[in-house]
């Protein structure tokens, strides 16, 4: 079912209701989002990426139907043609995951798994014999058929996150709505989930929203990213596009690590301490963004670009080497990635002065985000 | 691993001075308790304890503890609830008014239901046109005992409550559980032993409550005097063993109550065991 | 669209907010607040004049000054008894712990009326401990002394329940900063552990004084109740009501009202002002 939100907006003031998880500053009125507009199509899954403070929980929990969005603007919210602004939480047929889970801790991996079934109103309830059938199916898919009469507290935090899924699965929502999943559970762990998530919402085919502030999360797993700061959606694309084509600063760094050159450009070239870098850009101050795969590292200068660094930190991470310069021109050391052939042929020491060439840039400025291919490449 | 004052001298000093301290001036009073009370034999305990005045006062007081206790247990849960669950203006003040109690001398808190229930008070005044009366009869000492003890279950509750958090019992509204379900299946089985001291607490206090009840009592023998009361005019009435007798039955309440705080609390750090 | 930039009053997602307000209030205004307008309509009865002469009366004066040492010296002694009490039920084990653990809610659990006999019984110059102490020329029971033992024991557990989870919480990590850093066991505790304990210490020891201020049937037992000299302020209330002296009573009463729902209210801010400080802001 698709979901579609309309000019969703939200403060927290003094006299705003609704006990809330996160610590917010309660006594002062602050917006937590500005009006957001949000698609999200059938059977999509959708992540939500942003810093914390970026409002990305507020509105994954406004969707729930936890908090309730301002009156004014009046915003809406619709699954598929149904209008749930005003439907409460218990009628909106979703299905949440909280972010350490929630599980009723008095109770059994079975019973929670049942809970949402036990509750239904007597006509609707399905017979136990049925329910049992149902719970069974359910931790057969997460696996954990054999921890049905476990308490929570005796599980591992991985299974203790695939019950909470199947928890959310058993009343069969239309959407599927999940904060920080991942967030408490150690690298391996998250990986096997992920790859685990992503086939059970392709298998069931349900429409899903998940938040978390960990980007290498959001572009594996998601269709589409929209990356989200300070209650705005920066953008919302699919993994490769946002990569490729950031709208903008924020979304560019976000997106991974950032290598800054500042300087003032004059008749096509930029200046910055001993530095030099001939570039295509009209006179006056100037800053460039890199990413780390963006640089390459030389013996010798060539007539583009004069950049001398020195290495200060080497490590091999993976397929890649990635390696630290500082220069007296560079307010931060920049970060460049190469390849172990290239860091073997290079013979690479820490101490060693090396000079590094742009292949790629990207400038960012009042204006929309625009990519500049390197005149030195 | 090596802490402050864990060197074996040290160690036997505190633990030396602990335990005679409190063994002389609080285990002493107990087993004190017992001994005047047994002191001429356990047929003159007997005989004081099943004697018609004291087996009024027990009456009462058990009338009185059975009366107070539901109707603190529906406030306690009903404030902590509130409180813990809902954000909302005047918060802070009403989690400071329900400690009044605490910090008010039962003295004067009998004094203050005297005066208005009183025949002189305003709302006495008219209960005594209609021929009611609440003060010098049993319906005073259950709302002076009401009073004093409302703040228990409540103060044991919010603690525990506000650490929990609501995230269970917002879980079990995503899950389309009805209110007073996620109260009876996800909250109660989280609080039901902190309920439950505060419940014991409630009696402690209920039945043991001194002050306040002397003021509102009015000290009719056989029937408007509790144990308490019943003790006191034992022992002004130089009755030492009389008043002792039931004084050992009100230290066997205490004594229940720390058995069932150390019980309830060795069950909570078990079930604390969290996520 | 209006311009009104505040939300609306909105839906709660937990149930029971009305029904839980509904009961609440009621409660709190028909067994609290009510009351308390008993009170004012005595005191309207009063001049001011009147009411100053009830409340400076010397032996009320008296009273006052025996109730206000008693209960601040008895809230002393709490102070350093509690504190021993707490420090070892945290810090150390010996057999016997449990027991003495639960010995230190006896006092809350025990009848005010009984623990007063008791303590009179036990102090009386032929009792348990006053026959010890007679000889020696040291007399508790019917003194100044006895009504302040009677107070220690009825409000120690403030102090150690007080003390006890915040001394819990104390990381051994401060132990062991404070003692590489080379401190002696007792700078140690005077430095670093004594000032991190301070705020529930004082917080203790203040609920102590507030509960022995207002102390009664622990008291009357063992105090004598000889005027100007071992007469305890409740005891005065308690004495004008048996006269029929209600706007007496009244007055008296508004006394120490004001005084402990002002200590009351002057710890809940101190409390506040230190769990701000140690939590960063949240109460």
């Amino acid at each position: 079912m698709s979901i579609r939100l309309t000019d969703i907006a939200k403060h927290y003031g003094h006299t705003s209701g609704g006990h809330t998880g996160k610590g917010r500053p309660g006594h002062t009125a602050n917006r937590a989002l500005e009006p957001v507009n949000l698609e999200v199509a059938d059977g999509e899954l959708v992540g939500l990426l942003g810093p914390s403070g970026s409002g990305k929980t507020t509105l994954l929990r406004i969707i729930a139907g936890l908090e309730s969005p301002d009156r004014d603007p009046a915003g809406r919210i619709l699954f598929g043609d149904r209008d749930v602004t005003d439907v409460h939480v218990r009628d909106r047929r979703i299905g949440f995951v909280f972010q350490h889970y929630a599980l009723f801790r008095h109770m059994t991996v079975f019973d929670n798994v049942a809970f949402g079934l036990t509750v239904l109103p007597r006509r609707e309830r399905p017979s136990s014999g049925e329910i049992r059938a149902r719970v069974h199916r359910l931790l057969e898919m997460v696996q954990l058929e054999r921890f049905a009469g476990r308490y929570p507290a005796q599980l591992s935090g991985g299974q203790q996150q695939r019950v909470s899924l199947a928890r959310a699965l058993a009343l069969r929502p239309d959407v599927l709505l999940l904060d920080e999943p991942f967030g408490a559970l150690d690298a391996k762990v998250r990986q096997e989930l992920r790859r685990w998530l992503r086939q059970l919402h392709d298998e069931l085919g349900f429409t899903s929203l998940f938040v978390t502030h960990d980007q290498e999360e959001a572009l594996e797993l998601s269709d589409r990213v929209a990356v989200m700061s300070h209650g705005r959606i920066e953008q919302i694309d699919t993994p490769d596009a946002l990569y490729r084509t950031p709208a903008n600063r924020f979304v560019f760094e976000f997106l991974g690590d950032v290598n800054h050159l500042e300087g003032e450009v004059q008749d096509g070239v930029l200046t910055c301490g001993d530095a030099r870098l001939a570039v295509d850009l009209p006179d006056g101050h100037q800053e460039l963004l890199l990413r780390p795969h963006e640089v390459r590292l030389t013996q010798a200068p060539t007539p583009e670009a004069q950049l001398p660094v020195t290495v200060t930190a080497i490590s091999p991470v993976g397929a890649e080497v990635r390696i630290e310069v500082a220069a007296d021109w560079l307010a931060a050391p920049w970060l460049a990635t190469v390849r172990h052939a290239d860091y073997e042929r290079l013979a690479l020491t820490r101490g060693q002065r090396l000079y590094v060439i742009p292949r790629h840039w990207h400038r960012f400025s009042d204006t929309p985000g625009r990519e500049f291919r390197a005149i030195a490449a | 691993m090596q802490r402050i004052g864990d060197a074996p001298a040290v160690r036997r000093l505190l633990v030396g001075a602990a335990v005679l301290l409190a063994g002389l001036f609080l285990l002493l009073p107990l087993v004190a308790i017992f001994a005047q009370a047994f002191s001429q034999g356990v047929g003159v305990f007997w005989s004081n304890i099943s004697d018609r005045y004291a087996l009024a006062a027990i009456g009462l007081t058990l009338l009185i503890a059975t009366l107070t206790i539901p109707i603190c247990l529906t406030f306690g849960v009903a404030l902590a609830w509130l409180v813990t669950r809902f954000e909302f203006p005047g918060r802070r003040l009403l989690q400071t008014l329900i400690d009044i109690p605490f910090a008010v001398s039962p003295v004067v808190a009998g004094l203050i239901y005297l005066l208005l229930y009183g025949r002189n008070g305003w709302i006495g005044g008219w209960l005594d046109a209609h021929d009611i009366q609440l003060m010098f009869a049993w319906p005073g000492i259950l709302m002076v005992t009401v009073f004093v003890t409302s703040p228990f279950v409540a103060r044991e509750l919010i603690p525990l409550m506000q650490a929990q958090g609501s995230r269970e019992e917002e879980a079990a509204v995503t899950l389309g559980a009805p209110g007073w379900t996620i109260f009876r299946r996800v909250t109660l089985p989280n609080i039901r032993w902190a309920l439950l001291y505060g419940v014991v607490l409630t009696n402690a206090r209920a039945v043991g409550e001194f002050g306040a009840v002397s003021v509102v009592s009015g000290a009719i023998r056989g029937q408007t005097m509790t144990l308490p009361l019943h003790l006191e005019q034992l022992y002004q009435d130089y009755n030492a063993v009389g008043a002792f007798a039931s004084a050992a039955l009100l230290a066997l309440i205490a004594l229940f109550t720390l058995a069932a705080k150390a019980g309830l609390e060795w069950r909570t750090a078990r079930q604390e065991v969290t996520p | 669209m209006s311009a009104l930039a505040l939300p609306l009053p909105r839906r709660r997602v937990l149930p029971g907010f009305g029904l839980s307000l509904g009961i609440s209030l009621t409660f709190v205004s028909l067994v609290l607040l009510l009351p308390m307008t008993g009170l004012v309509g005595q005191l309207k009865g009063l001049s001011l004049a009147e009411y100053w002469a009830i409340i400076s009366d010397g032996r009320v004066v008296a009273s006052y000054t025996v109730t206000i040492g008693a209960a601040a010296l008895a809230a002393l002694a709490n102070a350093a008894f509690g504190l021993l009490l707490a420090w070892v039920l945290v810090r150390y084990d010996f057999p016997g712990k449990r027991l003495l653990d639960a010995l230190m809610d006896l006092p809350f659990a025990l009848p005010t009326a009984v623990a007063g006999i008791t303590l009179a019984t036990l102090y009386a110059g032929n009792g348990w401990v006053g026959g010890l102490l007679e000889p020696l020329g040291l007399k508790v029971a019917y003194t100044w002394v006895g009504i302040a033992l009677a107070m220690a024991f009825t409000s120690i557990p403030f102090v150690v329940r007080t003390v006890q989870p915040v001394l819990e919480d104390l990381p051994p990590e401060v132990d062991e900063a404070a003692m590489t850093l080379g401190a002696s066991d007792a700078t140690g505790f005077r430095r670093v552990i004594l000032p991190y304990l301070w705020p529930a210490l004082v917080t203790g020891t203040g609920l102590a004084f507030v509960r022995s201020l207002g102390e009664f049937g622990a008291i009357i037992f063992i105090a004598g109740n000889a005027p100007f000299e071992t007469e305890i302020t409740a005891l005065m209330i308690f004495v004008k009501l048996q006269e029929y002296d209600y706007a007496g009573a009244s007055a008296i009463a508004s006394v120490v009202l004001a005084v402990s729902l002002a200590l009351l209210l002057a710890i809940n801010v101190w409390q506040g002002h230190f769990i701000k400080r140690l939590h960063g802001g949240r109460g």
